[in-house]
């Protein structure tokens, strides 16, 4: 395995089972040259931090379809810190409306990728961010 | 100069212009017939909508239950004529509104129900002979057919007499949308158990509604969401006949549910092909000989993967479109996703404009004047062949890959449609296929404002109180004893529906009878592949 691979982690949060987005993003990662981890469906705040911090990710992504991104996230912000992952790239996409934004980038969000972004914003974003950070 | 060819979603190359030869090269007309009869592919009435227009049915549901009453009166007040319903995340996965699992998710995306009281409130003052209801609901149908049925018998009506329809494809739910609960063998025995029981008890009413929908919405092309539907419809027949029924004794009860979105020609040609097909498999392959079960009776749905966050008002058009190419493919039932619906829970407003599009195809644009007006047409009966055979090699290659069943469970056709969803959204994404709003024709506006549903907590509040008075007002005595049955039942492999009943009708909950179940079936474990 590529050492210098930037590791992801694509998680399904709260019980929304709509993952078409989810993989598609995940596919895009894999060809990009990221290492991907998809958590499959249902996951729960700590399942998505212990997740996170078992396969040492450098970036925690959220994909989030049926409404329920800010009281996950604000459930999930705790975790993060019992589990050391603060300094990690947190980013969420999905169907997450414009009024939202601004609330999930106070509970420390670094980015949100609403339905219809490109793959390449959220890849260089990645790349980016992951440079500025080592 | 060689001209670029133009083929469509389906794989199929579309000429420049069709004559008879066309219809001939492609297998002839066989297969068109008459309407009302086999093998049905101008429709399964003689006068399909001569005699009633299709029934509209708009997906709706949210909050709770007293909410949703209003919706539902508001719908059927305004020209609506079926109901569609929605219910929350919890309710669809088997959990309770106080569950922790459920926190943040209660009432969000439907109706939440936990116990029969819901569902008295839910459809209180609706004629349930005059309006049919249909469920769209999956992990937990088995429960939630039985509470619809336990609800209608407190009413008054003949159980035997009742129609209705839940949505009940778990096959489906493993491929696209998600709301599983039991590992795949155990869940298809469960929609086997609800076909079973309604065959003997309620045999108007249609327990399962196979999915294309979700299948085409996660990344199928129109033909494999007719061809994977065939299948999975297949093995809910062969689990039938495995228990000893015949095949007349269920079929004509099977129904179905599909999308609409893309070319308009491919579009009536699918569900053309699909409705031929259909019966010839069940009259050649099953045996069947009441007409009635070779009927393909579905629901086509105007799909949310056409329809764009962009320019949101594009949207009203596009419903526009797909209900009319609805209408032209002789569905039974019809329901539009809704303009904003990529933002949000629908608006009454824009409920009330999907309502109004189907409602001018009735009164307007002679929609209803004529059956199958496209038959006939050089194109359309060419398209239609050419779709059957594209859905008979596509069934005879999950055939060759061992089965539907085994293909959902390893994760192979998961995998599939995934990855030709990743294929159409890199084209999306490069112009290659367009979209307009989207890749082509973008204005450069703010997000547009829309009437967003607002969440409530105080909803979700108000539904534990709700829960936890039922749960002081009931019979421990009797839950205790009848959800100790459907365990038993579970075990002894029995059909599980009766013991269901019994413990809705003695108001145990949802999460009470799935954790029974899930103590004998186990849960299921997604196979992650790609």
């Amino acid at each position: 395995m590529n050492e210098n691979k930037i590791r992801v982690l694509v998680g399904k949060p709260g019980l929304d089972g709509h993952d078409q987005g989810a993989k598609v993003v995940v596919r895009a990662l894999m060809d990009a040259g990221f290492e991907v981890i998809y958590t499959g469906l249902r996951k729960t705040p700590r399942e998505i931090a212990e997740a996170a911090s078992n396969e040492n990710v450098d970036v925690i992504g959220l994909s989030s379809m049926a409404g329920s991104h800010i009281p996950f996230c604000q459930k999930l912000k705790p975790l993060l810190k019992e589990y050391d992952l603060e300094d990690k790239l947190w980013i969420i996409g999905g169907n997450v409306p414009k009024k939202d934004h601004e609330a999930l980038q106070e509970i420390g969000i670094d980015a949100v990728f609403p339905t219809g972004s490109n793959f390449e914003d959220i890849i260089d974003y990645i790349k980016n961010r992951y440079r500025q950070l080592a | 100069m060689t001209e670029k060819k133009i083929i469509n979603e389906s794989g199929i190359e579309v000429k420049e212009l069709y004559t008879a030869d066309d219809v001939e090269a492609s297998g002839g007309t066989d297969m068109v017939g008459l309407p009302g009869q086999y093998p049905f592919t101008r429709g399964i009435h003689r006068e399909m909508y001569r005699k009633r227009p299709w029934t509209m049915r708009q997906y709706t549901g949210f909050a709770n239950a007293k909410d949703t009453n209003e919706r539902f009166h508001y719908l059927i007040d305004n020209g609506q004529t079926g109901l569609n319903v929605a219910f929350d995340l919890p309710t669809q996965t088997g959990l309770d509104t106080d569950d922790p699992r459920a926190e943040g998710e209660v009432g969000r995306v439907g109706m939440a129900v936990d116990t029969l009281r819901d569902f008295e409130i839910a459809f209180d003052g609706i004629d349930l002979e005059k309006i049919t209801v249909s469920l769209t609901i999956n992990g937990s149908a088995a429960i939630l057919i039985a509470m619809y049925l336990a609800m209608a018998e407190k009413r008054g009506y003949d159980v035997a007499k009742l129609r209705g329809t839940a949505q009940n494809d778990i096959l489906k739910e493993f491929i696209g949308r998600g709301t599983w609960i039991f590992p795949v063998e155990p869940s298809i025995k469960l929609v086997g158990d609800t076909i079973e029981y309604c065959a003997k008890y309620a045999p108007k009413y249609s327990p399962v509604s196979v999915c294309g929908y979700h299948i085409r919405e996660s990344g199928a092309t129109p033909e494999q969401e007719m061809a994977y539907a065939f299948c999975i419809a297949k093995a809910y027949a062969d689990d039938m006949l495995k228990r000893g029924l015949h095949i007349d004794e269920f079929a004509g009860r099977l129904s179905y549910n599909f999308n609409i979105f893309g070319n308009i020609f491919e579009q009536v040609a699918k569900f053309r092909a699909g409705r031929g097909l259909w019966a010839k498999i069940i009259k050649e392959d099953y045996g069947a000989e009441n007409p009635k079960s070779m009927w393909l009776r579905m629901i086509a749905a105007g799909g949310g993967g056409g329809l764009t966050i962009e320019q949101p008002e594009n949207n009203i058009v596009r419903g526009a479109y797909y209900a009319l190419i609805s209408a032209l493919s002789g569905t039974q039932t019809m329901a539009l996703c809704c303009y904003d619906e990529a933002y949000t829970i629908p608006s009454e407003y824009a409920q009330r404009i999907s309502l109004r599009t189907m409602q001018m195809l009735i009164e307007e644009m002679g929609l209803c004047e004529t059956v199958d007006p496209l038959a006939g047409s050089y194109y359309v009966e060419t398209m239609t062949n050419e779709m059957r055979k594209k859905m008979e090699q596509t069934m005879a290659e999950v055939e060759a890959e061992g089965g539907i069943v085994k293909m959902v469970s390893e994760g192979s056709i998961q995998a599939k449609v995934s990855a030709q969803a990743y294929e159409m959204q890199k084209n999306i994404q490069s112009g290659a296929f367009p979209k307009v709003g989207v890749n082509c024709y973008q204005t450069e506006e703010e997000e547009k404002e829309v009437e967003f549903h607002d969440y409530n907590i105080h909803d979700a509040e108000q539904q534990i109180e709700n829960l936890n008075a039922v749960k002081a007002e009931r019979d421990q005595a009797e839950v205790d004893r009848t959800l100790t049955q459907v365990k038993r039942d579970a075990e002894a492999g029995n059909n599980v529906m009766p013991a269901i009943v019994d413990a809705v009708k003695a108001y145990a909950t949802v999460g009470e009878i799935t954790k029974k179940l899930v103590e004998v079936y186990g849960m299921y474990q997604e196979p992650i592949r790609f």
